[in-house]
This record gives C-alpha cells, sequence and structure tokens, in this order.
C-alpha cells in the first residue's frame, strides 16, 4: 500500500476507538514530556552554568608570566635561550595582543593602599578593572553603576570594606575618598649602591632598583559590588576596584616588583602577569600554545570546563534515565492497545487479507497507527514538556526574588532537543509496535474470518 | 513467479489434483477436504453443494488461495497457489480473485464507495483511476445512490451486492461465493444469485458458488459438484 493510503487508514482506525487511543497518546505524550522537562533542566542549568562561567571570563582567560617565575612547569621557557627568560614586557604585550582570537591583553595590577574617607584611614588593596569586566556578571545588581568611562577617576567597592567605611554603605556613593599608593620612581644605575644598605651589593650584579615615593589620588565612589569581580584570578585580593587605565597609570608599586629588582638592571618595565582574554573558550589550547612558543609560562583553566561537560554529561543522563521512566510505561501502553486492537479487528485483518493485503500490509498498517500515535504524542509531549520547564523557571524566579536575587533561566528546549524528543516517540512507538505488528500480519485468514 | 506458473492452455480456470486438507485436533486428524480433483472451465458457473461441515468452504478456501493444501495440487489460472509465497497469494488474491462472503463481511466504519475502494488501495492503483473503477462497479450492482452509506445503513441484499462490486471492481477472472445468500430471505437471495450470473454471463467470469441451497445452484450454476465427509462425490 502507498504511504498516503497506509496513513490514512491508520488515522481513520485510531479515530475510531478515540477515547482508547487518545489517552495511548496521552500516556506518550506524558512520558516524552517528563524526559523533554527533565533534560530541558539539565540544559537550562548546564547553559546558566556555562554562560555564567563564561561570562566570568575566566574560561576564554590565560594567565601568562615570564617563564621563570612557573617554576618550569610545563617546560615553557625560551627554547631560543635556555638561560635567560623572555621578558615580558610592553613589547610581548603588542605581540601576543597581535595573536589570532586574542580580545585583549593586560596587565594584573593590584597594589596595597591606605584609603582616606572621613578623616579615617584604612589599609586595604586596590586592583585594576578591564572595561569588559563588566559583562562579567560580577557587577550584575550592584548598588551604583559600573566606571563611566576606562579613565575615570572612580572606583567600585566591594561590600565588605564599603561596610568599613559606612554604616550604611550606599550612602558612600557619591562620594571622594583618597587613596593613598607607593608610585615606583625608577633609579638611575649610579645610584646603586649607595644609601643605608645593611646587606652587600652584588658584585657581580650591575645596581638597579627604584625608589618609593608617596602619592594621593582622589576617587569618586560610584558603586558598591556584592560579588569578588576577580574571582579565581585574583591574586592578593582587591577590595577596591579603578578602572585598569587609571591603576596603570599610577605606576603603583606592586608586591611582584621586587622580583624584578631581583632579575637584574632592565630598560623597559616588565610585566608580573598578563591576562589574555580569547574571543571563545574553544580558542584556548591554539592561543596557549602560540603564547607558549613565545616563550611564556602559560595558565588557564580550560580543564575545568571540561571537567564541568563531564558532570552535566552525566548529570543529563541520570535526569534523561528518570524521565525514561515515564516513556517505559508509555511503551507498554502503545503494546497493550494495539494489542487489544488486533483482538477487537481480528475480522477485519481477515477481510484484508481476503482481499490482498500481504503480510507486510497489514505490518505496515499497524505499525503506521503506532507511529501516529508517537508522532502525534510527540508534539503533545514536547509542547508540555516545555511547559512544565517555564513553569519550573517561573516558580525558582518566584523564589529568587523573594530573597532579592536576580532570575534566571533553568530550563530550556533546544530545537534538537525538541526534533529529538518527537523522532524518540515516533521510534519508542515503532518499537512497541513490532510485536502487535507482526502478531496482525502472522494472523491465518481463514481463522480471522472466522472471529465473531 | 516462473516456478510456480503452468503455461497450461487447457481452458481450465481451476485445477485442483488430489487436493487435501487436514487439521489435527489434540489426538484427532480432521480431514476436511480428503484427495479432492476437480476441475473449474474458464467460465463457467459451478455450484459447490454439501452439507454443512462437508468441506465445502474450506476446499473454496483453498480455490481462493486463503489457504495452504495439506497436500495436492491447486492450479488456478495456470499458477500453482501450493507453490506461492504469501505475499504471492495475496496478490493472486487482490488481483485475480474475488470472494463474496455470507456475512459480507464490509468494513463498518467505512462507506459503500471506500469499502469497494479498499481492493484498489490494495492494488496501488492510482487515486485519479479509483473513482471510476468505484462508480463503475457500483451502477453495476444498482448501488450508485448508496455510495456514501455506510453497511448498517443498508439492508442484507444492499449489503450483499455492494460485496460483489468489492469482489469485482479489480477485474477478476475467478468469483468465489461462500454461501452468499445464507444471510439472506429466499427472494433477496435469488436476486443475488441472478446478478451472478448476470457477472458470469457478461464479464465471462469463472463462478464458484458454495452453497446449500440446491434449487437456487441448480436454477444458476452450469454444473454442480457434491461434497461429503470432504469428498467429492459427484460433479
Amino acid at each position: 500500500m502507498k504511504v498516503r493510503d497506509l496513513t490514512e487508514l491508520a488515522v481513520r482506525n485510531l479515530r475510531e476507538a478515540l477515547l482508547r487511543n487518545t489517552l495511548t497518546t496521552l500516556g506518550i505524550g506524558v512520558g516524552i514530556a517528563s524526559l523533554v522537562a527533565m533534560l530541558s533542566l539539565g540544559v537550562g542549568l548546564q547553559r546558566l552554568a556555562t554562560q555564567r562561567l563564561e561570562r566570568s571570563g575566566l574560561f576564554n582567560a590565560i594567565f601568562v608570566r615570564p617563564a621563570s617565575d612557573f617554576r618550569r612547569m610545563g617546560g615553557g621557557a625560551n627554547p631560543a635561550a635556555p638561560g635567560k627568560p623572555t621578558p615580558l614586557d610592553l613589547k610581548a604585550r603588542q605581540a601576543i595582543a597581535h595573536l589570532a582570537d586574542v580580545q585583549e591583553v593586560y596587565p594584573q595590577i593590584r597594589f596595597p593602599t591606605e584609603i582616606q574617607y572621613a578623616g579615617n584611614s584604612y589599609p586595604t588593596a586596590v586592583a585594576g578593572i578591564p572595561a569588559s569586566d563588566r559583562a562579567s556578571g560580577a557587577f550584575d545588581g550592584m548598588e551604583g553603576r559600573f566606571f563611566s568611562s576606562p579613565t575615570a577617576d572612580e572606583a567600585i567597592l566591594q561590600i565588605g570594606f564599603a561596610q568599613r567605611l559606612a554604616r550604611q554603605p550606599e550612602t558612600l556613593i557619591g562620594k571622594q575618598m583618597v587613596v593613598r599608593y607607593a608610585k615606583r620612581e625608577p633609579l638611575a644605575a649610579t645610584d646603586g649602591g649607595k644609601g643605608p644598605a645593611t646587606g652587600k651589593t652584588s658584585p657581580s650584579a650591575p645596581t638597579a632598583g627604584f625608589s618609593l615615593v608617596l602619592k594621593e589620588k582622589d576617587l569618586q565612589i560610584v558603586g558598591i559590588v556584592k560579588t569578588d569581580p576577580e574571582g579565581f584570578g585574583g591574586f592578593g585580593r582587591g577590595q577596591l576596584f579603578v578602572p585598569l587605565d587609571v591603576a596603570e597609570a599610577l605606576h603603583a608599586t606592586q608586591v611582584t616588583d621586587l622580583r624584578q629588582v631581583l632579575r637584574g638592571p632592565s630598560s623597559v618595565p616588565t610585566y608580573a602577569v598578563l591576562t589574555v582574554r580569547v574571543t571563545s573558550p574553544t580558542r584556548v589550547p591554539t592561543v596557549e600554545a602560540a603564547i607558549k612558543r613565545m616563550g611564556f609560562e602559560t595558565f588557564s583553566l580550560l580543564d575545568t570546563t571540561r571537567n564541568l561537560r563531564l558532570f552535566f554529561t552525566v548529570f543529563d543522563l541520570l535526569l534523561g534515565i528518570f524521565g525514561g521512566l515515564a516513556l517505559v510505561v508509555a511503551t507498554l501502553g502503545i503494546v497493550n492497545t494495539l494489542v487489544m486492537a488486533i483482538l477487537e479487528r481480528r475480522r477485519e485483518i481477515g477481510v484484508l487479507k481476503a482481499l490482498g493485503a500481504a503480510d507486510q500490509d497489514v505490518r505496515q498498517l499497524f505499525f503506521s497507527e503506532a507511529a501516529v500515535m508517537g508522532l502525534l504524542g510527540g508534539f503533545f509531549g514536547t509542547g508540555l514538556g516545555w511547559a512544565i520547564g517555564r513553569a519550573l523557571t517561573f516558580g525558582t524566579d518566584l523564589y529568587l526574588r523573594r530573597r532579592d536575587l536576580p532570575a534566571v533561566n533553568i530550563s530550556f528546549v533546544p530545537w534538537w532537543l525538541a526534533l529529538g524528543a518527537i523522532v524518540f516517540a515516533v521510534a519508542v512507538s515503532l518499537l512497541a509496535g513490532i510485536y502487535p505488528a507482526s502478531r496482525a500480519a502472522r494472523l491465518n485468514p481463514v481463522e480471522a474470518l472466522r472471529y465473531e | 513467479m516462473m516456478g510456480a506458473t503452468l503455461q497450461a492452455r487447457d481452458g481450465f480456470a481451476i485445477r485442483a489434483e488430489n487436493v487435501s486438507r487436514h487439521f489435527q485436533m489434540g489426538q484427532t486428524l480432521i480431514r476436511a477436504v480428503d484427495e479432492v480433483t476437480l476441475s473449474v472451465r474458464k467460465g463457467e458457473f459451478v455450484g459447490l453443494l454439501g452439507s454443512s461441515g462437508s468441506g465445502k468452504s474450506t476446499l473454496l478456501n483453498l480455490m481462493a488461495g486463503l489457504d495452504h493444501p495439506t497436500s495436492g495440487t491447486m492450479i488456478a489460472e495456470g499458477r500453482n497457489l501450493a507453490a506461492m509465497s504469501s505475499r504471492e497469494l495475496a496478490r493472486f488474491r487482490n488481483q485475480t480473485v474475488g470472494i463474496v462472503f455470507q456475512a459480507f463481511n464490509l468494513l463498518p466504519r467505512m462507506t459503500l464507495e471506500e469499502n469497494v475502494e479498499l481492493p484498489l488501495r490494495l492494488a496501488e492503483v492510482d487515486r485519479g483511476e479509483r473513482a471510476a473503477r468505484v462508480r463503475e462497479v457500483l451502477e453495476r450492482v444498482h448501488l450508485e445512490k448508496r455510495s456514501t452509506h455506510r453497511p448498517g445503513e443498508l439492508s442484507g441484499g444492499e449489503q450483499q451486492r455492494a460485496a460483489i462490486a468489492r469482489a469485482l471492481v479489480n477485474h477478476p477472472t475467478i468469483l468465489y461465493a461462500d454461501e452468499p445468500t445464507g444471510n439472506l430471505d429466499s427472494a433477496t437471495g435469488g436476486e443475488i444469485l441472478n446478478l451472478l450470473w448476470e457477472i458470469n454471463q457478461t464479464l465471462a467470469a469463472t463462478i464458484v458458488l458454495v452453497t446449500h441451497e440446491q434449487p437456487l445452484a441448480e436454477r444458476f450454476a452450469g454444473r454442480i459438484a457434491f461434497m461429503k465427509d470432504g469428498k467429492l462425490v459427484a460433479a
């Protein structure tokens, strides 16, 4: 029989036992819905976690240091000159910035400071924040606002520090504060060795260093952030954030400057750590390899992403198994419905065979009925599963809003899940139809015609 | 299939040679059809008579390709049915023969035209051609005005006429009728047999009529064969 004829007959047959077939189709639908709802939850949570982590910039970031700083971890020392590490200076920074897939390169700037506010002095650490961090999600829901420009003399405070400054931290917004810091002033080479040295100047090393000059900078407080914007990337966590360009322009002495002095004289300033932002986490290995080839040590959190994917794969599998249980019950429902249909339609099968239906025609007819039920159940189930997911998201949002937390989308039905669920519903229905269809096809026409 | 085709040009539509159909019922062997040899010429109208349980319906099932003989050869239109596969037999039932049953066996959910169209669907005849062929056979049995009715809305005689139309729609060369008047009153039964006779005369279709009503068979059939206890006692 032609496909169109088969489908017409199948739909006609299904319409005849409308209630039973509708209930069976609903059974498939509910099974698919539970599967879709579970998987949409898994996909949604994975998406949420991935998006948050990607927005945090940790998974598309590579931290670069001069080779010697990493105790030769990974053997990334300059292959051209094994004994002399390549300096991580402005030239290197520009070279890295020109690599393919590199979005931006910036130094990590953190330095100790004393804050003068309302006549009191508060020790803390300042961290430079690049403008791109605005989209990281760390500043979502902050009090006040982000920096108005990359060069604005503005500051954002971490809530813990803000509470030290004022009982009601929100009152700090708009106020001025003074940042006191130690500016690094390079010394002329001849100055080396003079002064009240308690140690002996190395005779083999040319003398070099810098002097510390106390400086002050006025900043306006524009925001208070509850999270820790530096996340994993922080080394000596900052509690006061200023635009990176402003922090860089201060030339404040950092703890790592000591290392540079010990390393020997250098005509150009070098960076302790550079952060390299890559266009996408998938490009991290390529860029990381390129930077290593330049003679630097690198570190990224890509392995953590892999582990995260592994976790969500297992999580999805478990959710799928629980969701699939309902589908198993629905499958038994299809088998039952079709077996009942064979008993009821035994005579009809006999008539069809007497009129010239081959075993294959009868088998295909029952398969078509199973497939139609599967298709309808698949559409219904996918819709229902999506609705359950939306309801879960709605409920979660209500819960989060009551706790003054931002809303999140915990459920997501991607196109492949919707399509896959419908295909799966049809496949499962066809599988369930194998036994009844084969039984119907094997019926002896003479015996079937005798059936009352 | 060439293996199952006998290129006989002997003028026979059906030839049963020593055909038996036995059934095992527990310890007992039932010889429903036992060593029957019967030939029906093309265009012949044969009445197959016998009392209930004589084996006439079983023989008809074997001749129609609905059942396989336990032994013997059943040749229909030059083809050995015993050598045919299940698929070939289905095709044979669809294209070469038409079967009319005592209980009409129309599908109650379908209209008359849908019932009549069913063998055409199975034969994968184009949709455009189907409507014309259904109309043609319904006109032949005078049911063209009842084409959209369901079987339940028709009288017994009309239902049997519809069953005959369905049997004729694929232009078969052999028409089997198994007690076609069994569920009808005598006047309607007469009309049905008259219709079969007309078909035999105008379409030159070979007709095998299974019945236990000897007067009707004698009135319409050209030849009568008698069965008793699975054996052909007179032909």
